[in-house]
């Protein structure tokens, strides 16, 4: 397979995919720890209602999470008409929602990451933090989050390969714009639908599986890294 | 002073704790008892890392946890600095990082050693800039003896520091432990089910079993009854204060001095003055109605016969007997009392076959 020069829609398209992605990692990455660390270490009715509810993109058809993510943030749903009237901000058809999508979408696969990272934290390690004055944020800032971080790099790294595949949501909630919410998956889709597209496709879909590929063997990388550096061999 | 009552029963297992006692401000305090007993949960509750179903818990006049009115101080403020049995450094901090991890957090203004002087203390400057992962077992237990101290504690719990070691990184902590008891002031509450750290380190011992105190006291008083269990043990027998009198190199002897006699052992180490104590095992200890001849045994010495109590077995019996104001006791066979009409009162020679020095033990 030859790779040739890509045309300025098809960068176009590779940057927005790393772009979207980058920024749906960011967005969920602060909520998905602390969601992860309420499942872990949480006693609280209705955890089990939690952690169905996080893992629920992974099993929705991700054309519904789009739908519903139109459904609420659309310029007539509940958060879509106040963002708008109050802020100024269409959310619909743009790069936001495609990075909004990718990140829900995306968003049980970190907690799940960031959730073996915390269980591989021993408590008694944060008991002893506790023991030796640090109070519960402390110890969950300098013992906790420190030897979970494997984890977090880990969630962040997966779910970035992962987000630049997103197809369904995307397109649903953000629709197929070139330049604005064509990612590489959707620039894949529309080629394959145009005459002659065949060639474009191709470049795209190798470009797609390499950085894909480059993404799981970093977070492989930093992985053993990070357990070096925690004294776990 | 460390006061504790406390009930707590366990969902699972149905185990039962039901313990009240008090531990003195200062010296060693050991919870000695099987394992199961419930040791490590009296640390815990102490620590403020487990919260019991009921009962109170006062240091001096502080209160860290009242269930009659809601009082909790949680584990921050308690001010217990708590050595592990499986040492529970930080993996991603370096030596040095885990040593100033308490210390950076103590209040201001509170009173303790510095860095330097537990470094030194403990004999790990050479370790600062280690990862703990690359350190030996003994090295990770004296660093985080060395963490806990820092970080300024009024009371040290220790739940059987040296259980994870084997005898010779034991013998390469012990003294380290010694050391630190003989600074006065903090005082420690020692978890163990080993004798030899008890004979090594207590000052007072709390006797446990299944969840309950059967006697708390002096060591010395404690071992020298003869109705707990630990009298049934192999190494029952009495613990003897003593000083080490003089060292004869020629001979290859020390002498020993307690009240009302001495002992000579094999030649020890200690400097002449030294105070120690050695556990006299009731096994290790026959009679004689007359002065005995022609004996490898060094130690014989003049005794009355105080008491014949019930022995660990129907057939055995325990002799009490007194040698000067010191206490010495004998195991020996019913058959051995009646054969030698053994009777209180009487004039013996208690024939002592090995005497325990503090750690490790020496025979005579």
């Amino acid at each position: 397979m030859t790779m040739g020069w890509l045309s300025p829609e098809e960068w176009d398209a590779v940057r927005l995919s790393l772009s979207v992605s980058l920024r749906a990692v960011a967005v969920s990455l602060v909520p998905a720890v602390f969601i992860a660390w309420l499942l872990v270490r949480g006693r609280f009715p209705g955890r089990v209602l939690l952690d169905a509810l996080v893992h629920l993109p992974l099993v929705v058809p991700p054309v519904v999470v789009g739908w519903g993510l139109l459904m609420l943030f659309g310029v007539r749903g509940p958060i879509g008409a106040p963002l708008l009237e109050w802020f100024g901000v269409r959310l619909v058809f743009t790069s936001e929602a495609a990075a909004l999508a990718t990140a829900v979408m995306s968003f049980p696969l970190i907690v799940r990451a960031v959730r073996l990272g915390i269980e591989a934290v021993d408590p008694g390690l944060e008991a002893t933090a506790r023991t030796l004055g640090a109070g519960r944020f402390d110890t969950f800032l300098t013992v906790t989050l420190p030897l979970m971080s494997p984890g977090i790099l880990a969630g962040a790294v997966v779910a970035f390969a992962a987000g630049l595949g997103e197809f369904g949501a995307v397109i649903t909630f953000a629709s197929n714009i070139p330049g604005e919410t064509q990612t590489l998956p959707l620039a894949i889709y529309t080629a394959t639908q145009t005459p002659g597209g065949d060639a474009i496709a191709a470049r795209l879909a190798g470009i797609s599986f390499a950085l894909a590929l480059a993404g799981l063997l970093l977070a492989e990388l930093i992985a053993r890294r990070m357990h070096r550096l925690l004294g776990r061999g | 002073m460390l006061s504790l009552s406390l009930s707590h029963r366990f969902a699972d297992g149905g185990f039962a704790l039901d313990v009240a006692f008090e531990a003195p401000g200062a010296g060693v305090t050991a919870l000695f008892g099987p394992s199961g007993c419930g040791k490590t949960t009296i640390l815990s509750a102490v620590a403020g890392l487990m919260r019991p179903a009921s009962g109170r818990i006062g240091r001096g006049g502080e209160v860290l946890f009242d269930s009659s009115s809601g009082i909790f101080v949680p584990p921050e403020r308690r001010r217990c600095g708590v050595v592990f049995q499986e040492a529970r450094l930080f993996p991603h901090l370096s030596v040095a990082a885990n040593l100033r991890y308490g210390l950076s957090r103590a209040p201001t203004g509170a009173e303790g050693p510095g860095l330097e002087e537990v470094v030194d203390l403990l004999g790990i400057a050479a370790l600062l800039a280690r990862r703990p992962g690359r350190l030996s077992g003994g090295e990770r237990q004296r660093v985080a003896l060395g963490r806990a101290l820092l970080s300024r504690p009024r009371l040290l719990l220790m739940d059987e520091p040296l259980a994870a070691l084997d005898l010779a990184r034991k013998a390469e902590v012990l003294p380290f432990l010694a050391r630190l008891r003989a600074r006065a002031g903090l005082p420690i509450l020692y978890v163990t089910h080993a004798l030899d750290e008890v004979d090594a380190l207590a000052d007072t011992l709390v006797l446990l079993e299944a969840g309950r105190v059967l006697a708390a006291g002096p060591v010395e008083a404690l071992a020298a009854r003869t109705d707990l269990p630990l009298a049934a043990r192999r190494d029952a027998g009495v613990l003897i204060g003593c000083v080490v009198g003089a060292h004869d190199a020629r001979r290859g002897l020390t002498r020993l001095d307690f009240a009302g006699g001495s002992f000579l052992v094999p030649l020890r180490a200690e400097a002449p003055g030294s105070v120690g104590r050695v556990r006299v095992r009731a096994r290790d200890v026959a009679v004689a109605i007359a002065p005995p001849a022609g004996l490898s045994v060094q130690n014989i010495l003049p005794a009355t016969l105080a008491e014949i109590v019930a022995g660990p077995s129907p057939h055995e019996a325990f002799l009490r007997l007194a040698v000067g104001p010191t206490t010495l006791l004998s195991r020996v066979t019913r058959d051995s009392v009646q054969r030698l009409g053994l009777r209180p009162g009487q004039a013996l020679w208690a024939v002592v076959k090995a005497v325990g020095f503090g750690f490790g033990g020496a025979t005579g």
